[in-house]
C-alpha cells in the first residue's frame, strides 16, 4: 500500500490562558463581530495559511452589495422562514464569526434568515432550501439562523448550485433534548468561491449531525464548529468531498468541548483527482477543564487517483483535563490500494471497474451514516459522475 | 479442455538490495482433468508460482512460459488472465472496505461472462454457494473479507471459486488455519469443482492432511524455488513421514 501521511499533529495543553475562565485556544481565533478583531489575512496566519487568498476574488474586501442567491424552498406545516433583524440575530443565540468572511457576512448581509422549528415539532420530510446563483460576477452576503427547539426533531438540506461569491454565516441553535440533522452541499459550478461558517450549539441531551459535502467550485472553505449549552449533547460531524483539477477545497472542523459529558465524532472523506486538485482538512478539538467525562474521536481520510493533486490533513488535539472517557483521532491519506486492485482483477474485473469498486467502497460507509436517503441515493450518483471524470474515462 | 502449462519459469521480485530471484526455472504441466499438489516448506517459494500466474505486479518474469490451452498467459493482465480462466484462492484474501460480497461477485461474474447475470437464479446461486461452504447469508452484505475470521476468508474463497467456476484454480494453501470441520467444508467444495469435465487443480499445501479429502493426481515437492521431485500419491505420503529433510539436503 501506497500511503503518504501528511499528518501534522500536535496534542498540547500548553495553552494561552486569557482573562478570567476564558481559554483561548490558539488554533481558533476569539469569536468577535467587530471587523478590526479580523485584520484582512495575509497568508502566513495559521487560519489563512492554506487558502489560495487571490483565487477569492476579492471577498475579504468586504465590499457592501445586496446582491442575492434565490431561494426556493417548501416548508413543512408549522416551521417558517422570515426575515430577522441584526439584533435579534444576535438575541437568537447567533454564534459570532470566527473568521473575516463570516464577519463580513454578519456586516454586510443586513438582517439575517430565521428558518424556525418550533418546540416539540416533529418534521418527518427533509427541509431543502435550495440556494442558487447566477453568476460569479455576484457578491453574496448570507446569514442565516436555524432554531430548532427543544424536543423537536428536524432535518435541513441546503443545497448550493449556480454560482457566486458568496461568503454566509450560519448559526444552527438545538433546543434541549432536540435532534438536529443539518446537511450543506456546494454543488457550484466550476468558478464559484464559497466561504461558509457554520456553527452550532448543540442544547443540553441534544443530538446534532452535520454533513458538509463538497464538489463544486472553485474555492470552497467552510467551517463547521460545534459547541454545547449543556451536559450531554452529542454531535457527529461528518463531509463528504471530491475536488477535480485545480479545485480548493478546505473543510474546518472545530469541536470545542466546553461543557461535561458530551459527544464529538468526526468523518470526513475526500478523493481527489487532476492537476492542481487540493483539499484541506483542519480537525481541531478543544477540551476544556470544565469538559470531564466527554469523549471525541475525529477522522480524515483522502483517496488520492491521480498525480499532482494535494491532500492537507491536520488533527490538533488540546487537552485541558485528564478526566475524559475518549479521544482520539486519524488521518491517512493513500493512493490506491495494489492489492485490493489486485485481488478485484484477478476475478475478472478490469481495472477500472475495479477502481470505481474501490472508490464506492470507500465513500460508502460515510455515505450510509448521512440519514437522508435522497440525498444518500444523490450521493453516489455523483461519486459515479466524478469517477467518470478521471478514473473511468478511457484513454483515447 | 484446459491445459496448463509452467516451463523453466523464472521470476525475482524488487528489494532494496536490488532484484532476487524467488523462482529458479519451474516446469509443470496440469493437463486436462488433473490435480496437482505442491508441498514445499515455508519461504521456498510456492505463493511466488501462484502470484506469477495470476499476474501480481509484485513479481517479475525473468524468463519462462506460462500457456492455459496455448494461450500465452504472461502476455495477459491480471484480468484477463481471470477471464482466460484462472482463479486464484488466496493465501491471505484482501479486504475491501465498503464494497459488499454480493456487489463484488456479482461485478466479477458479469466481468468474466460478459453480460450480467440473471437476478433471479444468481441471487439462489450466491446463497447456494455461500450456504455450501457453511457461510451466513448475511455474508452477502458484508464488505469484502473485512472483519471475517481466517476461516471465513478461505471458505469465502472456495465460494467464489465454486460461482465463478474458472477452467484452472490455483490454491495457496487454503487448507492453513482451517479447523477438522471448515477442512471438510473446503474439501468438499474443491471436489465438487473438480467433479466437473476438465477442470485443473493446483493445490498448494505444507500438510498432507488435505489431501485425505482432495486426492491429488500428482505430488511436487518444491523446495528453493524449483521442483525438487515428483511422484504420484504416495510421495505425499513419504513426505508426511520423513518431512522435506531430503530434499533440503540434497539442494544444500
Ligand atoms: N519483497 C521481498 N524482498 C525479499 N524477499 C522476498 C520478498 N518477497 C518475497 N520474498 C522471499 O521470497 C521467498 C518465497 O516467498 P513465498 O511467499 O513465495 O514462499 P512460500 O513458499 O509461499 O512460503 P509459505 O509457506 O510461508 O507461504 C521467501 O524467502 C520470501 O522471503
Ligand atoms: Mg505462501
Amino acid at each position: 500500500m501506497t500511503v503518504t501521511d501528511v499528518t501534522r499533529e500536535s496534542v498540547s495543553s500548553a495553552l494561552e490562558q486569557g482573562q478570567g475562565h476564558l481559554v483561548v485556544s490558539h488554533l481558533n481565533p476569539p469569536p468577535s463581530y467587530d471587523l478590526d478583531d479580523h485584520p484582512v489575512p495575509t497568508g502566513r496566519e495559521e487560519i489563512w495559511r492554506f487558502t489560495p487568498l487571490k483565487r477569492l476574488r476579492g471577498i475579504l474586501d468586504g465590499e457592501a452589495s445586496d446582491a442575492h442567491l434565490t431561494w426556493e424552498t417548501t416548508l413543512p406545516a408549522g416551521v417558517t422562514l422570515r426575515e430577522v433583524g441584526a439584533d435579534e440575530a444576535v438575541a437568537l443565540g447567533e454564534l459570532a464569526p470566527n473568521d473575516r468572511p463570516s464577519a463580513l457576512a454578519a456586516a454586510n448581509a443586513g438582517g439575517a434568515m430565521l428558518l424556525d422549528v418550533p418546540a416539540d415539532a416533529v418534521v418527518a420530510e427533509p427541509v431543502v432550501l435550495h440556494l442558487h446563483g447566477e453568476s460569479v460576477d455576484d457578491l453574496v452576503w448570507g446569514r442565516l439562523i436555524i432554531r430548532v427547539g427543544t424536543h423537536a426533531d428536524v432535518t435541513v438540506v441546503l443545497n448550493h448550485t449556480g454560482s457566486a461569491r458568496y461568503s454566509a454565516i450560519t448559526t444552527v441553535v438545538v433546543g434541549d433534548g432536540a435532534r438536529a440533522n443539518v446537511l450543506t452541499l456546494q454543488d457550484w459550478d466550476d468558478d464559484a468561491v464559497h466561504l461558509g461558517r457554520d456553527a452550532i450549539r448543540v442544547g443540553r441531551d441534544a443530538s446534532v449531525k452535520h454533513t458538509s459535502i463538497s464538489f463544486g467550485g472553485d474555492v470552497v472553505r467552510m467551517h463547521a464548529n460545534v459547541e454545547y449549552a449543556g451536559p450531554g449533547g452529542e454531535a457527529e460531524l461528518l463531509g463528504l468531498y471530491f475536488a477535480d483539477e485545480g479545485q480548493h477545497l478546505e473543510h474546518r472542523l472545530f469541536a470545542d468541548h466546553n461543557a461535561p459529558k458530551t459527544k464529538s465524532h468526526v468523518l470526513y472523506k475526500g478523493a481527489l483527482q487532476g492537476q492542481g486538485a487540493h483539499t484541506v482538512w483542519i480537525g481541531n478539538v478543544l477540551i476544556r477543564k470544565v469538559a470531564e467525562g466527554i469523549e471525541t474521536y475525529e477522522e480524515n481520510r483522502n483517496l488520492v487517483l491521480t498525480d499532482g493533486c494535494q491532500a492537507d490533513s491536520v488533527p490538533n488535539l488540546e487537552i485541558e483535563t485528564g478526566e475524559i472517557e475518549g479521544a482520539g483521532h486519524a488521518s491517512a491519506t493513500a493512493r490506491f490500494d495494489d492489492e485490493q486492485l489486485f485481488y478485484l482483477r484477478s476475478r475478472g474485473v478490469s481495472e477500472k471497474e475495479a477502481q470505481r469498486l474501490v472508490v464506492h467502497g470507500f465513500f460508502n460507509d460515510l455515505i450510509r451514516k448521512v440519514g437522508i436517503p435522497s440525498i444518500e441515493d444523490r450521493l453516489l450518483e455523483t461519486v459515479e459522475t466524478e469517477l467518470a471524470k478521471n478514473v473511468l474515462k478511457e484513454l483515447a | 479442455m484446459s491445459t496448463l502449462e509452467i516451463k523453466d519459469l523464472q521470476v525475482s521480485v524488487d528489494t532494496e538490495d536490488g532484484p532476487k530471484q524467488i523462482l529458479k526455472g519451474v516446469t509443470l504441466t496440469i493437463k486436462d482433468g488433473e490435480t496437482h499438489a505442491i508441498m514445499g516448506p515455508n519461504g521456498s517459494g510456492k505463493s511466488t508460482l501462484a502470484y506469477s500466474i495470476a499476474g501480481h505486479p509484485k513479481y517479475t518474469v525473468t524468463g519462462g512460459t506460462v500457456t492455459l490451452d496455448g494461450e500465452d498467459v504472461l502476455a495477459m493482465s491480471v484480468d484477463e488472465r481471470a477471464r482466460a480462466g484462472l482463479f486464484l484462492a488466496m493465501q491471505y484474501p484482501v479486504e475491501v472496505p465498503g464494497v459488499s460480497v454480493s456487489n463484488f461477485l456479482r461485478t466479477a461474474k458479469t466481468a468474466l461472462d460478459g453480460e450480467a447475470p440473471k437476478l433471479r437464479t444468481w441471487v439462489k446461486d450466491v446463497n447456494a454457494a455461500l450456504k455450501n461452504l457453511d457461510l451466513d447469508p448475511t455474508f452477502g452484505t458484508r464488505s469484502v473479507n473485512e472483519g471475517f475470521s481466517g476461516g471465513e476468508k478461505k471458505r469465502h474463497e472456495i465460494a467464489q471459486l465454486e460461482l465463478l467456476n474458472p477452467k484452472v484454480a490455483i490454491l495457496d494453501e487454503t487448507d492453513s488455519g482451517l479447523d477438522i470441520d471448515a477442512l471438510k467444508v473446503v474439501s468438499e467444495g474443491v471436489n465438487r469443482f473438480r467433479a466437473q469435465e476438465g477442470k485443473g487443480v493446483l493445490l498448494i499445501t505444507h500438510y498432507t492432511r488435505i489431501l485425505r479429502y482432495i486426492q491429488p493426481d500428482h505430488v511436487h515437492v518444491f523446495v528453493a524455488g524449483r521442483v525438487a521431485e515428483s511422484g504420484g500419491p504416495a510421495l505425499a505420503e513419504e513426505l508426511e513421514a520423513n518431512g522435506y529433510e531430503r530434499f533440503l539436503t540434497a539442494t544444500v
